[in-house]
């Protein structure tokens, strides 16, 4: 019970709703560094991953360089980031981000193209497509649903984790928790803990539908 | 190498004793994890119905910042090593049913036959067939599980000074004392790497039946030789794509 009041009292004072410390403007930070962090890490991973699952090369490459990245403290990294790069903007904070869902999308992607069926694969050779054709004309398409799961994975733990931007003085739903922790007012770090829950799952009822229009009812059917 | 092996007597530990208490405060949570997994699991499995609601719990769960979890626990455990350590066990839970029903559930209905003619009860057959069939899922959920663990018990630190290696890092900028904070971020990733080959090493001798990777790939033994980062192996019998555990648990939960 104790919680659920500290989460009532959070949400129900109008303070919380408004300014640069309200709400919907942290909520919108966070949204911000977690979607930035996503495109960083998807504009590296999904390349390399997609190439070396279509070219069947680097596997343990890949696998080695995931365990690595996924080795990293992502708390740790970030104060170290600090320390070496100071406080300048967010780029302290995106790169254990990075860290973090870099690994997931390569290792998916990867992992997806490998395990399409090789018979269209195959046909789609025969017919006398070339090696880029097969690889976004039926291997993406067809581990599509595996490629976006790798990318939700990836943003899940990214959404959580961007809390810890707060750390280094930036905003984001971690202002909460981080300033709650220091106030010594539970109702901030509960309050903050149960928006950022929130927006994970969101974040899953988004992939949801971005997997429902960009899927091929035809790959859907077959699963 | 004193600037990065001195430690602050604040610590009270030495550089040995850091990483023995970060081992301890990280991998104890995925041993209660996996106790605590396998019952749960098996219900899963039992009772079909109950798969999609644990895995929405679970995912609401590890969708919760370690920290923030830490601090309202301060409320009922106190500063302490368990408060650290209760957080660790739900994520490794999280992690781990997901991974022990699919790799449970993998066990084909021929083996779960032949395993019923040769007379096993339902116990033996968990036991004898199906538990060790699932090991590789299984372990692939124990090595997410436990690098993950090394790497947030860092974040205890900032609840006062239970993060282990992690107090480096607090220390490090209180006294500034960078090399401190090299130190704490290369040996806990080096402990997640040693921890992870260490679980692969078990893997192995846990399979003897399993094709070795670098055998198997020199025979080229078809696409069951394919070198596999989800470490199971994808068989033409296999229909589906076998996911990694935690992507499974995800994925499943939105369906």
């Amino acid at each position: 019970m104790n919680v659920l009041n500290f989460i009532n009292d959070f949400f129900s004072d109008s303070a919380n709703w408004h300014g640069t410390t309200g709400i919907p403007h942290r909520l919108l930070e966070h949204v911000e560094y977690s979607l930035l962090a996503l495109l960083i890490s998807a504009v590296i991973g999904l390349p390399i991953g997609l190439f070396a699952g279509h070219a069947g090369r680097g596997g343990y490459a890949l696998a080695a360089f995931s365990t690595a990245a996924r080795a990293l403290p992502s708390f740790g990294l970030l104060v170290l980031m600090t320390v070496w790069l100071g406080e300048i903007g967010t780029t302290p904070a995106m790169i254990p981000l990075v860290a973090l869902a870099v690994a997931p999308i390569l290792v998916t992607s990867y992992e997806a193209i490998r395990s399409v069926d090789p018979a269209p694969v195959d046909a789609a050779r025969g017919m006398g497509m070339s090696s880029a054709a097969v690889l976004f004309q039926v291997e993406i398409p067809a581990a599509l649903p595996l490629i976006l799961s790798g990318l939700r994975s990836a943003a899940i733990q990214v959404v959580s984790t961007a809390t810890i931007a707060a750390y280094i003085g930036l905003g984001g739903l971690g202002r909460y928790i981080i300033d709650g922790l220091a106030q010594h007012t539970y109702g901030k770090v509960v309050g903050g803990a149960t928006l950022v829950a929130g927006l994970a799952i969101v974040t899953i009822g988004v992939f949801y539908l971005v997997e429902r229009l960009a899927v091929s009812p035809g790959v859907r059917r077959g699963r | 190498m004193n600037a990065y092996f001195d430690m602050p007597s604040d610590l009270q530990h030495s550089y040995l004793g850091l990483i023995g208490l970060h081992l301890r405060e990280a991998l104890l949570p995925v041993l209660f994890g996996l106790v605590v997994a396998l019952p749960v699991a098996q219900l899963c499995v039992r009772f079909k119905w109950l798969y999609s609601p644990v895995l929405w719990v679970t995912t609401v769960l590890y969708a919760i910042p370690s920290l923030a979890f830490f601090v309202v626990l301060i409320d009922y455990t106190g500063a302490t090593e368990t408060t650290v350590m209760i957080p660790l066990t739900v994520y490794s839970l999280v992690l781990l049913v997901p991974a022990i029903v699919d790799g449970v559930r993998s066990v084909s209905p021929d083996t779960m036959a032949a395993a019923t003619a040769m007379g096993f009860g339902p116990v033996q057959r968990y036991l004898k067939v199906q538990l060790p069939i699932a090991v590789p899922a299984i372990f692939a959920g124990l090595r997410l599980a436990a690098v993950s663990s090394i790497s947030l018990v860092s974040v205890g630190t900032l609840i006062g000074n239970q993060g282990a290696l992690g107090n480096l890092l607090a220390d490090g900028q209180f006294y500034h004392r960078t090399p401190l904070i090299v130190t704490s971020v290369v040996t806990t990733a080096l402990l997640a790497i040693l921890v992870d080959g260490l679980l692969v090493l078990i893997q192995t001798l846990l399979t003897p039946w399993a094709p070795r990777g670098g055998k198997s790939a020199g025979k080229g033994a078809g696409k069951s030789g394919r070198p596999s980062l989800l470490r199971r192996r994808t068989t033409s019998a296999a229909r589906e794509p076998e996911p990694a555990a935690a992507r499974a648990a995800l994925e499943d939960a939105v369906r």
